[in-house]
Formats: C-alpha cells, sequence, structure tokens
C-alpha cells in the first residue's frame, strides 16, 4: 500500500501547477482547463483519503465534483464562444470592461 | 517484491501527471494542450485504480476523456487560434503568479509535515471491495445517504445545458423574422 502522504504531495504539486496556469495564461480555454487540472488534483486528494479512511463519502464527493467540473466547463465555454463572438478576442488581459 | 511493484507505478503515475500538467499549462498550442490533457486524464484514471476506485476511473475516463475534452476541442476548433502561436504566452506578471504558487507549495508542505495516516472509520475496507466491489459499494452510499445531493447535482446538470443554450443561441431581434 503506497503512503497516503505521497499521494497528497503529488495533489499539492499538481494544484499548484494548475493554479500558476490558471494566474499567468492569457488565453481563457487555457485558464479553464487550469481550473480543471486543479479540480483533478483535489479529486486525488479525496480519492487517496476516502481510500485511507475507508469511507464511503470521500469518493461519492469525487462523483459530484466530476459533475461539477462538468457544468462548470459547459458553462464557461458557453461563455468563451460568446465573448468571442462578441470580441474577436480570447486574451484574458484585453479585456478591460465587465458590461458586455 | 510485491512491495516494491505499486511504488514504482505511483511514483511513474506521478511524475507523467506532473510533466502533463506542466505541458497543458505550459503549451503555445491549445489543441496540444488539450492532448496532453487527456493524457493527463487517462493517467489519473490509473491513478484511481491503484486506489481500489474502479468506478471512480471509469467515470474519469468516460466524463472528463469523452465529454469535457471534447467539449474543449470543439471550442477550441471553432476559435480562430492562429494569432496564439504569435503573442506571448503569459502574462506580464507571470513571476508574480509563479512565486504565489511556490508560496502554496512551501505553506501546504509545512502544514502537511505533520501529518500522520487517521485510522479507517468507514466500511469501504480493501475485502469489501474484493467481495461486492467499489461501484456497488458507491452506489449504495449515493442512493442511500446523499440521494438528495444526487438529485440536487441532477438538477445542476440540466441547468447547466440549459443555460449554455441559452448562451450561445442567436440572439434576434424584433422584425428580423426567422
Amino acid at each position: 500500500m503506497i503512503p497516503l502522504s505521497w499521494y497528497l504531495i503529488l495533489t499539492l504539486f499538481l494544484f499548484a501547477i494548475g493554479a500558476f496556469g490558471f494566474i499567468a495564461r492569457r488565453n481563457v480555454i487555457i485558464m479553464l482547463m487550469c481550473i480543471e487540472i486543479m479540480l483533478n488534483a483535489v479529486n486525488i486528494t479525496l480519492a487517496a483519503l476516502g481510500r485511507g479512511l475507508e469511507h464511503t463519502t470521500a469518493h461519492v464527493l469525487v462523483f459530484f465534483i466530476i459533475a461539477v467540473a462538468a457544468a462548470e466547463a459547459a458553462i464557461g465555454l458557453a461563455l468563451v464562444v460568446l465573448l468571442f463572438k462578441k470580441t474577436r478576442e480570447v486574451h484574458m488581459d484585453e479585456f478591460r470592461t465587465l458590461k458586455g | 517484491m510485491e512491495a516494491i511493484l505499486p511504488k514504482i507505478v505511483f511514483v511513474y503515475l506521478a511524475v507523467a501527471l506532473v510533466i502533463t500538467s506542466i505541458l497543458v499549462v505550459s503549451n503555445r498550442n491549445a489543441v496540444h494542450a488539450v492532448l496532453w490533457m487527456l493524457v493527463m486524464f487517462l493517467h489519473q484514471a490509473v491513478l484511481f485504480i491503484t486506489l481500489d476506485a474502479e468506478f471512480l476511473a471509469a467515470v474519469q475516463i468516460i466524463v472528463y476523456a469523452g465529454a469535457v475534452l471534447v467539449l474543449f476541442l470543439f471550442v477550441v476548433y471553432m476559435i480562430n487560434l492562429r494569432t496564439e502561436l504569435k503573442i506571448p504566452n503569459f502574462t506580464v506578471f507571470w513571476p508574480a503568479a509563479f512565486f504565489v504558487s511556490v508560496a502554496l507549495v512551501i505553506l501546504a508542505a509545512q502544514a502537511l509535515k505533520e501529518f500522520r495516516t487517521p485510522k479507517p472509520v468507514g466500511d469501504m475496507t480493501p475485502q469489501a471491495i474484493a467481495k461486492v466491489g467499489h461501484a456497488k459499494i458507491l452506489g449504495h452510499a449515493l442512493f442511500t445517504e446523499h440521494i438528495l445531493s444526487f438529485e440536487a447535482v441532477g438538477v445542476l446538470l440540466l441547468v447547466a445545458v440549459l443555460g449554455a443554450v441559452v448562451l450561445t443561441r442567436r440572439i434576434r431581434m424584433r422584425g428580423e423574422g426567422v
């Protein structure tokens, strides 16, 4: 059995990489993908802790997080398509107005 | 020998996950980034299998690799990203973002230093998983204890689909005709 702390360290690095990408990338699509990376890191943590505690709730929570991530991707990508239609631009630092 | 093999598999999966996520973050081409993300999701599904969570591995492949990534790929194809190859990848403040990420790692590692493996409390023991299967245990918990959350997630997905349709529909002005 692999120690639980190995999983936590791995997910820590994955989450940090995703957070860095979300802050630093300019492309909106890549930013959404970085959110998915962060959610996946959390999923691994929950699965590992649920396995370590032998409790089902953590795995049920992973299931729900996957559903929420799918919903978030659908809405986020719809917003990206809308933004591209309006401004012909997908770079986040070009958007300076909140009003469409 | 039996004890060392899972560790080798874990180390391979960990290295592959970190490298592919770095490639996703740093890739100039969005299509390549999506494809590296597919590699990452497949490795993560194998990581779920090392945790005896085969149902989660299946859901990972079906939902993430099958649905979410296809959605990303369609949007990448719909949007003309030819300019992406010429302009800088990162915003001007990327060193600050790097600093924030490193600080996050250091702080969380400090918090994790005192981590001790907790005692098992639940009923999802390896024996139970081997006997009835992970999907059955998870389904039982999902449809008895968490049934209300399950229904709420169903409504959430419906709202998300409707929202996506409403957001991207073509807006017709009055009198424009069909």
